[in-house]
């Protein structure tokens, strides 16, 4: 008879399961599982959207299933909650250092926004040189959560988490 | 939940989905065409953030009456929708589309604002959750107003054409729901005539200051939101076909 794992186990497992659109930090680390729940031979683990409309979510949502499944449990339940919302500030400093290493600008403290309507309000630095001479190209990037630079400084384009 | 109060949050949530879903699609158009690449990527993301907004809201309906959110999108009829007439209006030119999308973006922002204090849980957790988003729209699309408002004469003269026909469309974002007058007094969705303040204030400093004239005439007159453009109809036309045609295709 087999025995099913415990809680720090399955949080180890998911723990495999890389974003998909930014392969170097996992889903855990970014701070998309909120729990995870043993119920006898049930599991259930809770998650929260990133952005609301990321096209990314359906996939996690799959691979979580599938990677508790594989752990020997019968019953697997992914629940969705959106209280509190998802936060940037709940990405780990390491996968933010692993992020500024991969060519994405890390999001800020969200201590740093707090009006409807801001402005950039400290310069983001450059991923590559560290220059903090950088400049906005576009708010919007070829995903929901980042925006596009470009260094003044070694003249590369970078991408930006934004910081929610 | 009283029943008149449960059907009146399902109309609700059906007409805050209905907008963001007929404007998503209406603005998906530019993708492709947009004037540069960069502002071509920036409104599919307004677009993509939007359709998350209406799925969330669908999701709530769906938690009150078990209705399928992909079967209300793809098989309501013009006449079931609930959108106001403001998103129907075709994409017309840049300005066009600019316009009607910070005007949108600010009349969101504000009632997401107080929405975040609803009495009903869910919808507080969704605004809390929607804002978030709705911050990076408001700041791209309040900076395309001024830019145009202060830019060529052409791109000014395009930009206050654009308000000339807007403005009174705009007005119907304002207009209740029948019952929502229920909602508001159990403090589930905010009052909209104080949303209203807050948008007129903000929108006509910010209109003034990019160079525009306040229309004189009013044009468009807000009526019931189960009254629709023409163009409600095209728009749905393309946008049910392929659903329409295989219901089941989930391959692509």
């Amino acid at each position: 008879m087999t025995t099913l794992p415990n809680t720090e186990q399955v949080w180890k497992a998911l723990a495999q399961i890389p974003d998909p659109e930014i392969p170097v930090i996992n889903v855990v680390e970014m701070g998309i599982v909120r729990d995870v729940r043993i119920e006898g031979n049930k599991a259930v683990i809770t998650m929260t959207p990133t952005f609301s409309g990321c096209p990314a979510l359906h996939l996690i949502r799959t691979q979580l299933e599938q990677t508790v499944r594989s752990l020997g449990f019968q019953e697997v339940e992914v629940q969705t909650v959106l209280s509190p919302p998802w936060s940037t500030d709940w990405i780990t400093p390491e996968a933010k250092e692993r992020l500024r290493q991969y060519g994405i600008a890390p999001p800020k403290p969200r201590s740093e926004l707090d009006t409807l309507i801001q402005l950039e309000a400290s310069p983001t630095p450059c991923p590559r040189c560290g220059s903090l001479g950088t400049s906005v190209k576009n708010t919007f990037g070829p995903t929901l959560c980042k925006a596009l630079y470009v260094c003044n400084s070694c003249k590369e384009p970078f991408e930006g988490f934004k910081t929610v | 939940m009283r029943s008149e109060v449960r059907e009146a949050l399902i109309a609700k949530l059906t007409a805050l989905a209905d907008d963001e879903v007929i404007l998503a699609h209406r603005n998906s158009e530019w993708t492709g065409h947009g004037p540069i690449l960069e502002e071509d990527i920036a409104l599919a993301n307004i677009v993509q953030d939007e359709l998350g907004h209406a799925t969330l809201w669908l999701g709530l309906r769906q938690q009150l009456d078990g209705s399928d959110p992909d079967r209300l999108v793809f098989f309501r009829d013009a006449d079931e929708y609930r959108c106001c007439a403001l998103v129907e209006l075709p994409k017309g030119d840049w300005a066009f589309t600019m316009l009607r999308q910070y005007l949108f973006d600010l009349y969101e922002a504000l009632w997401l604002e107080a929405a975040r204090h609803s009495s009903y849980q869910p919808l507080a957790d969704a605004a809390q959750k929607i804002i978030r988003e709705e911050r990076f729209h408001l700041q791209h699309t309040h900076a395309w107003v001024e830019r145009l408002g202060q830019g060529t004469d052409e791109s000014n003269r395009r930009l206050q054409q654009a308000l000339d026909m807007q403005w009174g469309y705009a007005q119907q974002l304002f207009v209740p729901i029948p019952g929502e007058e229920l909602l508001v007094a159990e403090g589930m969705v905010p009052d909209l005539a104080l949303i209203k303040e807050g948008w007129l204030e903000h929108s006509t400093r910010h209109l003034r200051n990019a160079g525009l004239k306040l229309p004189v005439n009013p044009g468009y007159q807000p009526t019931t939101r189960t009254y629709h453009t023409e163009h409600l109809w095209s728009l749905l036309a393309e946008m049910q076909s392929t659903a329409r045609w295989d219901a089941e295709a989930e391959v692509w």
